[in-house]
């Protein structure tokens, strides 16, 4: 081998190791925080976790030792569940409009729309909730809660929805059209579901986003420290029950709240991988 | 069986550029017709005119008269998806449904018209892998494989399925073979002879051996005009437009 092509094919050598070496090391930079926190809140909250912490509600007094959060995380189910019956709907059938069916003024309209409620600061979206549906029920209420988490969810659903059926070749709709399927049953049966495996991650970070959020439920959902499942009455929630408990002068209500924090994420966690794992059975996206 | 095709005075644009100029012509039942021309010519516009799928590009219309049997599929109150129930389309590149099986693949144009009977769902995949000439080689992995997984010629086998499973009266092809290998390509041709028995066939073609091989007539498109439509044989051998020669001649195109 003559001696210049060996050294050409010693700086590929090294110039390929650099860039693999490089963006493995971006990986775990962005890996780290993530490890971090887990981390983290394993070693703080795991010594407060325990059946009662699953089974109780709130002890009596601030800072009295006992009780859980079993309140809190049905709230937080009641909640989320309420937003996503809002959330997903919208923000599917948005993203298929804006795809499938725009084509000018309106359909950008819709996406500026969109984008912008998704800079709207989320304590922002809380106090229009209060406004609209706080003040006229006169109550601070489950529904409200759910009502702004699930406007919070709307405009990231859309665009995602809207990004991942963008990403189907029109020669699948073409296809569909051809064989003298309707439209919208072609957008339904065919577009969607080849999009699905993205449609599906771009609601999961939403949820997942709207999941934490503290903000928007101080003015709408309130809290609460005693069982409640009612939709029209104040309910507790994971973050604001981790938000009260972390800015209380008391050690245990500090142990409660790292815990509170771990169960939050693991409930985050636990929904991602089971909605995943149920789309994924059948062809959803797969086999290209 | 096959019907005729009968089109008079068809124009189509897209925007304010007119790609296809008052174009006439007869394809005979159970036949195959092929359509040659250079690049841009208007022939794939031309067949996506005789099924309705021209005006599904945006800014993209058409006027004029295409008689299939006892329909003029521009006629008034002709709905677009019951013209493509009946004239079915193989597109150039392979496009099977990527989320669905095989079998699901072949029914689609069926089951999500509404239809439910399984048996008879059954029975029409079957027939329509056999003619397609796939079945022996998915019918292990009917409801088990992706429609995606399959090979680039197998699954454009698949989609000349799909389309002959619906049972329409025409079959149009647009360059059905110019994505896949010389063997695929060989496969799909003699398809194509078989299908005339059933079916009358409408392909669009690159490859003037092509044409030659699978069809009866030929129709020669340039700039958007209809030049010359005869006999395949009369075209290649002894052409009446100087324009049609210098074309097959290779002399431009």
């Amino acid at each position: 081998m003559p001696e210049a092509t060996r050294t050409i094919q010693w700086q590929r050598r090294i110039a390929d190791n650099l860039a693999t070496t490089l963006s493995i090391a971006c990986v775990l930079l962005v890996m780290l925080p993530l490890a971090a926190i887990f981390i983290y809140l394993l070693i703080r909250g795991i010594g407060a976790l325990n059946l009662a912490f699953f089974t109780h509600i709130p002890a009596g007094g601030p800072g009295e030792p006992g009780g859980g959060m079993a309140n809190a995380i049905v709230g937080s189910v009641v909640i989320l569940l309420i937003g996503s019956v809002i959330g997903v709907p919208l923000g599917v059938g948005s993203g298929i409009y804006l795809s499938e069916y725009s084509r000018g003024q309106f359909g950008r309209v819709v996406r500026f729309t969109a984008d912008v409620l998704n800079g709207v600061p989320s304590i922002v979206i809380g106090i229009a909730v209060y406004a609209l549906l706080v003040i006229r029920q006169k109550h601070f209420s489950a529904l409200a809660g759910g009502v702004a988490l699930g406007i919070m969810m709307i405009p990231t659903i859309t665009r995602s929805t809207e990004e991942m059926l963008r990403l189907v070749p029109n020669s699948i709709r073409e296809a569909a059209l051809g064989l003298g399927i309707p439209q919208w049953r072609s957008t339904m049966s065919i577009t969607l579901r080849t999009a699905m495996s993205g449609v599906i991650t771009g609601v999961m970070l939403a949820f997942a986003r709207v999941s934490g959020e503290t903000a928007p439920l101080l003015f709408t959902a309130l809290g609460n420290q005693f069982w409640s499942a009612k939709l029209n009455q104040p309910i507790a929630a994971l973050p604001l029950q981790i938000y009260i408990y972390a800015l209380s002068p008391y050690d245990e209500w500090h142990r409660l709240a790292w815990a509170g924090a771990l169960v939050l994420i693991v409930l985050i966690v636990a929904t991602s991988a089971s909605v995943r794992w149920i789309a994924s059975r059948g062809f959803t996206g797969g086999g290209r | 069986m096959g019907v005729g095709i009968k089109v008079e005075n068809l124009n189509a644009w897209f925007g304010k550029h007119q790609a296809l100029h008052s174009i006439n012509m007869d394809i005979l039942p159970n036949h195959a017709t092929a359509i040659i021309g250079p690049s841009g010519c208007g022939k794939s516009t031309f067949v996506r005119c005789l099924n309705r799928m021209h005006e599904t590009t945006p800014d993209a219309r058409a006027e004029g008269k295409v008689q299939v049997k006892d329909m003029n599929i521009y006629g008034d109150g002709v709905a677009p998806v019951d013209v493509r129930r009946r004239i079915g389309m193989v597109f150039q590149k392979p496009n099977p449904f990527p989320s669905m099986s095989i079998y699901d693949n072949v029914a689609a144009g069926l089951k999500l018209n509404g239809y439910r009977n399984r048996k008879k769902l059954d029975e029409i995949v079957e027939k329509s892998l056999r003619s397609s000439a796939l079945w022996d080689e998915v019918k292990d992995d009917l409801k088990k494989k992706s429609g995606a997984s399959l090979s680039g010629g197998q699954q454009q086998r698949l989609c000349i399925a799909r389309a002959l499973a619906v049972e329409p009266d025409v079959l149009l092809m647009d360059e059905p073979a110019s994505a896949l290998d010389p063997i695929s390509t060989s496969k799909i041709e003699d398809l194509i002879f078989e299908l005339k028995e059933n079916y009358t066939v409408v392909i669009v073609t690159h490859n003037m051996q092509q044409a030659a091989r699978v069809a009866e007539f030929t129709a020669f498109f340039l700039l958007g005009k209809l030049i010359e439509f005869d006999k395949t044989e009369k075209i290649f051998t002894t052409p009446t437009d100087k324009r049609t020669e210098d074309y097959i001649t290779g002399r431009f195109g």
